[in-house]
This record gives C-alpha cells, structure tokens and sequence, in this order.
C-alpha cells in the first residue's frame, strides 16, 4: 500500500519516544511546520481537522496523523465504553480506528462528510463487529460522475452544516440531548428505558422526535 | 421521471437513525440499506444522522489513551495490518432488480433466487441474518392476496418489483410500509407482473385466520 510510513523499531531512538512518556507528540508537532515542504502550520490550523486529513491522505503527514490521533482517540475511546465496552477492549479498538483512518484516507472526501462523521461512522463498524459480531449492511456506493476535484464549496458549507449542528445539539435541554447522545451509544433498548426512566418507550419515541425537531429548526 | 422520483412512501426518523447509530438488527439493517440504496432522500437524511453521530462523538467527554497508543498504533499502520471491522460498499449495477446490499446478501439478482413455494402461489426465500429480526423474500403473483395478519413487532415490507395495495394505500417500487403492531393489513399484489418484496420482522406474524396460524411454524413467518 501506498500509505506505509516509517518508524524507527528501537524504541529509545524513535522519534515517537515523546509518547512513550506521556509527552503528546508536541515534537513532533513543533517540527511539522517544514514536513513536506508544505509549510503548514498545525498549531494555527487546530481544529481544521478535514486539512490535516487531506495532508494524511495526500502526503503521509504523520505529524497531521498525530494531531488527529490526540484529539479523536480519547472521544472514540469514550463513545466505545458509553456503548458498553471495557476500557482495554475501546483502547484496541479506538487504536484500530485510527489506524483505519490512516489506511482509508484516500477515500475521504471533504465534500461528502466532515472528518468527525467520517471517524464516527468507522468507530460505529468497529462497534458493531467488536460487540455485536455483526456487520452492518452497507449502503450501495454512489456513483459520483466524472468530478476529479471535490466542490470547494461543498466542503466549505458542509463544514458550516456540521458546525451548526454541533451549536444546536449543545443548546438542546439537557435530557432531550443525552437521549439522542444515548441512541448513539446503541443504549436504548426498551427494557433499559422502561427500568431507567419509569417511561413507556412512545414517550421516549415523541421525545427523541422532538429533540430532532428542534435540531431541523436550529438548521433552519 | 426516473424510478428515483416515484418513491411515495419513506424510511421513519426513529429506523433511520437507529440504522446510522448501529443498533439495528441485522435484518431490519438489510431492508433500511437496500431501501436507502434507491431512495436519495433517505441517503441525504441518512447522511444528516451520520453527521448527528460526528458531533456526538465529538462532544463526548475525553478518556485518556494510554501513553504508547499512538506509537502502537503507527506500528500497526507500519506492519499494515488490515484493522477489523470494514468491508468495501457494495456497489450499484445498472439493469439489476436487487439493489447492490441485497445482492450481496443473497448472492445473486433477482433471476438467481431459489424459490421455496407455499401454495396459491405465493414463494418465499427466508435470509441468514443474525439473531433479533428475520428477513424473507417473497414473491406474490400477480393479483393474489396475502394472508390477513397483524404484527406483535415491527414489520418492513420493500418492494423491489411490481406493486402492492393494502387498505392503507399503493407500495411500488423502491416503497417502503413500516407497520407496527396495531396495523392488521391484507396486501394484495397489483395485475400484471409478481409482485417481489424483502420483509423484515422482529417478532412472528400473527395471522388471523385459522389454516394460516397452523401453517406458522413450518412455513416460519
């Protein structure tokens, strides 16, 4: 594969000895600024997260990787045990995403999907598979025509999209945004809802559609 | 109008979301993606809960990762493991009557299926899926009637070929009826051409008449 990257096998002299001790990869942050001549700096770039994938998958950015790692893995880390997993089964598999996200990027596209959904929807299978020994029927790919370079454009309002939504899902009230949180984590089963909430799961339905209602009309 | 534009009859939020979370059974997973798979305002609103699911990710509180995670991890990527978990999209062929999940699923299109009939008619093929729902096809000749039943759960019914009618209303191609336990319905195929549905259920049918409710557990609807 063309994505392979090279490390050094003694662990005192890698370069990556920084996160042996806990250190983060600020080194190899600090020195990303000249990596592959493309004069990027990620620490003005922080959160731009679709820019530091497209350097992973267009240039091997193993600084751009480690600055995606630091701030996905612990959030998919936790999603997995919000879904029930134990600490060192959502480690391996918060690592396995990752290493997804590595081996996958030439099929991102910044056009189609935020980089946040894209992890999400990886951590999801990883879930499925890893919990439930199942894989989840794929959707048919579409067939997307002769465009080469994703619409600009697309990126840019869907990146606006994404971020409305975030601001929206944070301003629902409380409850009604930890049921949608909960329908993600797969911790809605109807006994689970009746034993918790004392509520029949139609109540749980008409709140789940009305949270979702609210987040259409925050979007507008 | 192409066959995309004549779809009436949707996905509900609830299977929707419930299909981008990851929580349905494997059964309901098929008949949502086959359906999403020829229906582009269930891909859009899909793609909107794929979204809900980034920015709850997003939003989660951080757990540390151990300290060599990232060194692990990049020696993984080094040895090129393939990381578990991902298969490649099916993919769409032009002309096939079963979208490309389906297909992949059954192993071949439409013309390959090996009908088991019932009597009158009516042919099914019953799907490996994983425990918590079943999923059949079901072929119903042209005009015919199937049994009276109600529903103790959740009953999706897509049709991929002909059409149906149910006291509710008309199901054509690429349709979707998502019944729940209080709808008892007799749908009767359209003249013309059979009628070629995938069902999923998450609990038995429950026919009304007497001679169909003897029939239950060997047929095993």
């Amino acid at each position: 594969m063309s994505g392979r990257i090279h490390i050094v096998q003694e662990r005192g002299a890698s370069r990556f000895a920084p996160f042996y001790a806990g250190a983060w990869g600020k080194d190899l942050l600090a020195e990303s600024g000249t990596r592959n001549g493309s004069m990027v700096d990620i620490d003005s770039n922080a959160g731009d997260w679709a820019a530091h994938l497209v350097r992973v998958r267009d240039a091997q950015d193993e600084a751009a990787f480690a600055a995606l790692f630091m701030h996905f893995a612990p959030r998919i880390k936790s999603f997995l045990m919000s879904s029930g997993s134990d600490a060192t089964l959502a480690e391996e598999c918060a690592q396995d995403v990752m290493a997804t996200v590595w081996q996958k990027a030439h099929l991102f596209d910044p056009a189609r999907a935020g980089v946040a959904t894209w992890i999400f929807t990886i951590s999801r299978n990883r879930r499925i598979d890893a919990l439930r020994k199942q894989r989840r029927p794929e959707l048919e790919d579409l067939p997307w025509g002769p465009v080469a370079e994703p619409e600009q454009a697309d990126a840019v309002s869907l990146k606006q999209e994404t971020k409305q939504l975030g601001q929206a899902l944070r301003a629902l009230p409380d409850k009604q945004r930890r049921l949608i949180e909960r329908a993600y984590f797969g911790d809605l089963t109807h006994s689970e809802i009746a034993d918790e909430t004392g509520l029949p799961l139609g109540t749980i339905k008409s709140r789940i559609r009305l949270a979702l209602e609210r987040l259409r009309h925050a979007m507008g | 109008m192409t066959e995309k534009d004549q779809i009436k009859h949707h996905l509900t939020d609830a299977l929707l979301m419930a299909y981008c979370a990851g929580t349905l059974p494997e059964g309901f997973g098929l008949v949502v993606a086959t359906h999403v798979s020829m229906c582009d305002e269930c891909r859009a609103r899909c793609a909107s809960f794929d979204a809900l699911g980034g920015v709850v990710l997003e939003a989660v509180p951080e757990v540390p990762m151990s300290p060599d995670s990232l060194f692990a991890t990049l020696k993984r990527i080094e040895a090129d493991d393939a990381p578990p978990g991902e298969v490649a999209a099916p993919v769409a062929k032009s002309g096939a009557v079963f979208p490309g999940p389906l297909r992949d699923h059954v192993g071949s299109d439409l013309d390959g299926v090996k009908w088991r009939s019932y009597g009158i008619g009516l042919k099914q093929l019953i799907l490996p899926v994983a425990r918590g729902s079943s999923v059949r096809l079901l072929y119903i000749p042209a005009g015919t009637a199937v049994p009276d039943h109600g529903h103790r759960g959740t009953e999706l019914t897509l049709v991929l070929q002909g059409a149906f009618r149910d006291e509710s209303d008309r199901f054509g191609r690429g349709d979707i009826e998502v019944a729940n336990e209080e709808v008892e319905h007799t749908p009767v195929a359209e003249e013309g051409r059979a009628c070629i549905c995938l069902a999923a259920t998450d609990a038995p049918l429950r026919f009304n008449g007497i001679l169909p409710r003897l029939a239950q557990p060997f047929l095993r609807i």
